[in-house]
């Protein structure tokens, strides 16, 4: 620094605070006024502001391919919600009127279990949406959705989006493609959750029934396991390919030879 | 060598497992199955699967190997 004096740098960094925070308050009254659709008088800051909304209403999935007017039109139906991190924006269970899509940060979206365990069924970055399929199908949400950093978020009502489709046939055509990924990778999820269990159970059965120099254990049929794991002959099978294929155990003509007993006793969950 | 099992008693020589089997290890000897001992036999277990009673069985030796 070039000040001389202690008094000049205090009004120095005065001034740069002053016309941060005047700045700052333009924008929000602009950006405010931008998204309730009211008037504003034009203002320098208000094209920046209008120019980065456009562009990034362009990214949601819901709005791909819209012209500007339609975005425009669109967007005087939305309002921002922000949440801090940590901050629930969705309770599972509670009324479902408002779709959200994520301007900035990342929402974490997850179900709760009677006992307390919390299971993520995804996260939605910026563009992404939030709380569609309960919106349309029923009433309430499905799942809970924390910010898990600070979230910045673009509300649409549900009675918004029924007056919005039947003038935007492209919206319905996007809400459609959306929600069939999503149901692809809930689909996927449910597969190596269900999965998933199945072989640490598989993996604790053959440690079980592994034979020792002292200890000469049955041999078991593939229906034998699938009866002590409590699954199906075909998941162990699945399981035994699994357990192969990471290196655990190798499988041979009429053995299963256990390679790795350490990383198989994690696998089955086995503590020590 | 090791090769299925089976079970006589619960074998109603319906012929599945000769169908399914893709190494010749199975044959139809009057009403019933026999198992014919061949190095082709690489443990499909499939036999063991599409058999209706339970008659054939190819069961899996557990052993840590050792280092």
């Amino acid at each position: 620094m070039l000040m001389a004096t202690s008094i000049e740098r205090e009004c120095f960094v005065a001034t740069l605070l002053a016309i941060t925070a005047i700045n700052r308050y333009w924008q929000s009254k602009a950006f405010h006024a931008i998204v309730t659709g009211s008037k504003f008088s034009v203002y320098p800051a208000t094209r920046v502001i209008m120019a980065v909304q456009a562009s990034f209403l362009k990214n949601v999935a819901y709005f791909a391919g819209m012209s500007q007017e339609e975005l425009d039109s669109i967007s005087s139906f939305l309002f921002e919600k922000t949440a801090r991190k940590g901050e629930l924006v969705l309770t599972e269970g509670g009324p479902a009127d408002t779709v959200y899509f994520v301007v900035a940060g990342v929402a974490k979206v997850f179900k709760t279990s009677t006992d307390g365990k919390e299971q993520i069924l995804y996260f939605v970055r910026p563009g992404g949406s939030l709380n569609d399929v309960p919106v349309f199908s029923g009433g309430i949400n499905l799942a809970s959705a924390e910010a898990v950093m600070p979230l910045t978020l673009y509300g649409l009502r549900k009675s918004a989006v029924e007056a919005l489709m039947p003038r935007h046939p492209l919206l319905a055509r996007n809400m459609l493609k959306v929600l069939s990924q999503r149901v692809e990778h809930l689909v996927s999820l449910v597969e190596d959750l269900s999965f998933r269990q199945v072989t640490n159970r598989v993996a604790k059965v053959l440690l079980e029934y592994a034979r020792s120099d002292d200890d000469q254990r049955p041999k078991l049929t593939q229906q034998e396991m699938a009866a002590l794991a409590g699954t199906a002959r075909e998941m162990v099978g699945r399981s035994l390919r699994v357990l192969a294929q990471e290196g655990l155990i190798r499988l041979e003509r009429h053995r299963i030879v256990i390679v790795d007993e350490p990383a198989l006793r994690r696998q089955a969950g086995i503590i020590g | 060598m090791s090769m299925p099992l089976i079970d006589h008693s619960k074998c109603n020589g319906c012929g599945l497992c000769v169908s399914v089997c893709k190494c010749g290890a199975l044959v139809m000897a009057g009403k019933v199955v026999r198992v014919i001992e061949t190095e082709s036999c690489g443990w499909c277990t499939e036999c063991e699967a599409v058999c209706p009673t339970g008659a054939l069985t190819c069961p899996y030796e557990i052993v840590i190997e050792k280092h």
